[in-house]
């Protein structure tokens, strides 16, 4: 089928900005309904305590006050519930996880009690009126410590070791054997927080006359909250409508199902009123999903020439006091994308799930793949180091070949397709990689000290083959042609910034001929579109947008039919050519979609049998995930006198296949690449000993600011896949996935005159100037 | 309770309030005005900067009170789909948000910024927008969107519409 060229590959501006920009957007907040009460939770000030007592009695005296609730009182109701986990793994242990603690509060900000007053203001100030009685326990926070052994999280458990996964493939031992040298670092991928602007935002409306349940909430899978909702409170699926209005990012965190949403859904049912809760930043910090968090003990064998054999690891996940939704499935990732865009022949690697009293990691932005591809990223230039060779060839040397796809890794999964020298080169021109080189050995004369940092990614995204995932992995469209030739799109993808109601329309304009102002893409509400998975793992496009081309497939074999049977034609001599209906070599002869559908609509002159109506519903199963790569080179200027490292240049060569959109494209490139250097440079979770979250609000967690950002420089090579009909990958999360090690390898590179390996990130001026300043005995020169 | 007289985007209100509400949440549930937003309680992250005289203010800071007997411009005020103001046809064009949510505080921050300088460098522009936060654009398209609305703001363009913007499409 021909498309019209202009609009795939535009930069459209997106059709959902101009309620964005005038402030008449629609977020769960700005939802208001009559006779709204408002939920807030009280929440455990301590890592580990026992819970004597919860007495919630004063705070129902407090004015304004219209309910109150600990756990007891929610079990007493009837709602005994465990917040569910979706991923499994052999021998996983999943401890109950109630909405509310019942007589153990696990980590800062489990909540304990919940109160509903008339105002906001007031159900705040009732939350101080709830009295909980505690018995400080000793946390387990330190990842290695918690594996060890006691205390434990879960005592009943007896270990906090939650599951132990291995991976090895290949002949490892042979690998190792024929290694020249063998590298071993102990890696740090800090915990992250993931800060989407919207805090967690849900308003239920238990409708008693009709006995059904709405729940807007800011959430990326608003049907399989509802499936998984209908189930815990006990409803008929059919009761339970969610709609994901406006939402303000997600990145992963809202891909969950969370026990506030469950709690104020109960608590509308209860109480036959709608129930609001927002959460504040504070609590977005401590009790919304964090990402990350893994300790890997890595031996990487290598030939003197640079080629890689084999890789061992020992990979520590932390996960947190409980399971959310994607907990433990997370880490799992880790070992199939280790290997990276390399050939290796042994892999032999272990994960270890373990339990700690801090909030739940979950998906954040990448979920399981940066940890991979910061590793072996860092790992590649460790080689290089430890053999004198430009990290660059060292690259080139194991880089799986553009003429071996589809490439079977050794960790079992099938590259769709690729070309990474091709990325990598574009990158190389881009920087002028030898003048670089230069000016840092001139530069280094001076005392000035400039890093070059290479990082040449895969990923695995499109999530995915519905065998190979803990949810369906399909994704679902519908198209309307509409009597007046508008065309509706119901898209079973949740989109929250991604753009996909500009994206889609575009797919439409171009493949059905329509102008794009007369395409509408609806989504994000479970009684209006049909089942849908959401937006995760970079899939949007990759599965609901595949989903759409084969519901447009359907309609246009739908329309050829009808126009051939209108001009008497054989249905094999028309086709679909530049977004008309015409019969092949005879472009006298041509109908618009439009006029197809108006006759589909009206119901005369269709051919004998078919029926009436131009629609399609149609889902796509993925074949494969798909694997968009990229090159990225960061170049940095570390002071020597305040140990800040500064990006100077930051060139990002991605490919994800083919592109609808560049101007949308482009801007998720540039916020993947600001999470993926906040990684390295900035943000880092911090929970003390006893597990108070120190980095809990915006003046302690060090998101980043315009001011410590820079101007990225992007460009693309275009490799389609062949996993989906419109050839494209995902790019969300790309561009995190690409940076975080360009900026590490960047600075180590810089600070390698120092002989400094490795520091752990955030590279934080302070461990900067002290690796600068540290004398022969690793002690620091004041 | 006290009453307070404020004037916002250009209509006069008189209210009863509490003394500790503070002028997001009279913005927002009081007046309706939905479009300045909240992200944080500590003043941190920009959501919910409004004009105050004409100056930009995080409205999570001030209490409704204390606004009283002066004009406050929020985003509904700054243009509307008939009218865009050119920083928000600029942040349209140069695909200066995603979720949207720190947009509204972030266009009214971009216009206080080119009230104070009207033709900034980007180091000024990045500077003087580091009191908004952001996650999803890395900021690179505001700081182009900022470019654009300060050389359009220079050559005295009219405002445009929606409407005259949207067939056009690409940007």
């Amino acid at each position: 089928m021909s498309t019209i060229p202009s609009m795939i590959g535009s930069p459209i501006r997106r059709r959902e900005d101009p309620r964005l920009i005038t402030g008449r957007a629609t977020y769960v907040d700005d939802v208001k309904m009559v006779g709204t009460v408002y939920a807030a939770f009280v929440r455990s000030p301590y890592g580990h305590a026992k819970v004597r007592s919860v007495d919630v009695s004063a705070a129902k005296e407090r004015p304004g006050v219209v309910a109150a609730y600990a756990a007891a009182d929610l079990i007493a109701a009837g709602l005994n519930v465990s917040i569910p986990v979706a991923a499994d793994l052999p021998g996983l242990k999943k401890p109950a996880h109630p909405p509310l603690a019942i007589d153990e509060v696990r980590f800062v900000g489990e909540p304990v009690a919940v109160v509903v007053a008339n105002t906001p203001y007031a159900a705040r100030d009732a939350v101080e009126a709830v009295a909980v009685e505690y018995d400080q326990l000793e946390a387990a926070i330190d990842l290695e410590k918690a594996a060890a052994g006691p205390p434990y999280v879960h005592e009943d458990l007896g270990t906090n070791v939650a599951f132990v996964m291995p991976v090895k493939t290949g002949d490892p031992e042979a690998a190792f054997a024929e290694a020249d040298v063998v590298v071993k670092e102990r890696i740090v991928n800090q915990r992250l927080i993931p800060c989407p602007m919207e805090p967690r935002s849900m308003l239920a409306h238990w409708d008693t006359g009709a006995a059904h349940l709405t729940l807007w909430t800011s959430t990326q899978i608003p049907h399989l909250l509802r499936t998984n909702l209908a189930l815990l409170l006990g409803l008929g699926e059919i009761k339970v409508r969610v709609i994901a209005p406006e939402v303000g990012g997600g990145f992963g965190a809202k891909l969950n199902l969370y026990g506030e949403e469950i709690v104020v859904s109960w608590l509308s049912t209860q109480l036959g009123r709608p129930v609001k809760y927002i959460e504040t930043r504070s609590e977005n910090f401590a009790a919304m999903t964090h990402g990350r968090d893994q300790i890997q003990y890595i031996e990487v064998g290598a030939k003197k020439d640079g080629t890689i054999t084999g890789l061992r690891m020992k990979i520590f996940a932390n996960l947190g006091a409980y399971h959310q939704l994607l907990t433990p499935g997370i880490p799992t990732f880790t070992p199939l994308m280790s290997p990276g865009c390399y050939k290796l022949t042994g892999f032999d690697c272990e994960v270890t799930g373990v339990f700690t009293n801090t909030m739940a990691t979950d998906a954040y932005r990448g979920a399981g793949r940066p940890e991979a591809t910061f590793m072996i990223e860092r790992a590649i230039d460790l080689v290089a180091l430890e053999l004198g060779l430009d990290p660059v060839d060292v690259r080139r040397k194991n880089f799986i070949g553009s003429g071996e796809f589809p490439f079977t890794t050794i960790t079992g999964l099938t590259y769709d397709s690729g070309n990474y020298a091709a990325s990598l080169d574009k990158a190389l021109e881009l920087v002028d990689y030898k003048g670089l080189r230069a000016k840092q050995e001139e530069l280094r004369k001076q005392g000035r000290y400039l890093g070059i940092g290479f990082s040449t990614y895969v990923e695995v995204c499109g999530m995915g083959p519905s065998a190979a995932m803990p949810a369906p992995g399909w994704d679902s469209a519908q198209v309307r042609v509409e009597p007046t030739g508008s065309v509706t799109v119901m898209t079973g993808i949740s989109p929250h910034g991604q753009g996909e109601e500009t994206t889609f329309a575009q797919i439409v304009s171009a493949e059905l001929g329509v102008p794009i102002d007369s395409v509408s893409v609806i989504h994000g509400d479970t009684d209006k579109v049909q089942y849908g998975v959401g937006t995760f793992g970079s899939r949007g496009t990759a599965v609901g947008g595949a989903a759409l081309k084969l519901a447009i497939d359907s309609i246009q074999a739908k329309a050829v039919k009808i126009a051939a049977h209108q001009w008497e034609a054989n249905p094999d001599d028309v086709e679909y050519k530049d977004g008309k209906i015409t019969v092949k070599g005879d472009p006298s002869k041509s109908m618009t979609t439009a006029e197809v559908g108006f006759t589909a609509f009206r119901g005369v002159g269709l051919p004998p049998g078919l029926e009436p109506g131009l629609d399609a519903t149609r889902r796509f199963e993925p074949p494969n995930f798909v694997y968009p790569f990229g090159a990225h080179v960061c170049v940095v200027e570390v002071d020597a006198d305040t140990g800040e490292a500064k990006i100077v240049r930051y060139i990002a060569v991605d490919d994800c296949g083919r592109v609808i959109n560049p101007l949308i494209v482009d801007g998720q490139i540039h916020g993947g690449l600001a999470q993926g250097i906040a990684q390295a440079l900035y943000e880092e979770a911090v929970y003390d000993e006893n597990g108070q979250l120190v980095s809990g609000t915006f003046m302690d967690y060090a998101m980043p600011r315009a001011h410590q950002l820079l101007a990225f420089e992007t460009d693309r090579t275009t490799t389609p896949s062949p996993v989906n009909p419109l050839g494209v990958k995902g790019v969300g999360e790309a561009g995190t996935i690409g940076s975080t090690p360009a900026v590490v390898n960047a600075v180590m590179d810089a600070l390698a005159p120092f002989g400094v390996k490795n520091i752990d990130m955030p590279l934080r001026p302070e461990k900067l100037w002290k690796a600068m300043h540290a004398n022969s005995n690793g002690k620091v020169n004041e | 309770m006290e009453t307070v007289n404020i004037e916002v985007n250009g209509r006069s209100y008189s209210n009863e309030v509490e003394p500790r509400l503070l002028l997001v949440h009279y913005l927002r549930d009081t007046l309706g005005l939905t479009g300045t937003h909240v992200g944080c309680d500590t003043s941190s992250c920009g959501a919910c900067t409004v004009l105050l005289d004409g100056i930009s203010v995080k409205s999570c800071t001030v209490f409704a009170a204390q606004a009283g007997g002066h004009a406050v411009t929020t985003i509904e005020g700054i243009g509307n789909s008939g009218a865009l103001h050119p920083m928000q046809e600029a942040f349209w064009a140069k695909h200066g948000l995603q979720c949207g949510f720190c947009t509204p505080g972030m266009i009214v921050s971009c216009i206080d910024l080119l009230r104070r300088n009207p033709d900034p460098s980007d180091a000024e522009i990045r500077a003087g927008i580091e009191g908004n936060l952001c996650r999803c654009t890395g900021y690179e398209n505001i700081v182009r969107a900022v470019r654009a609305a300060a050389a359009a703001m220079k050559a005295d363009e009219p405002r445009r519409s929606v409407a005259e913007l949207l067939p056009v499409g690409a940007s």
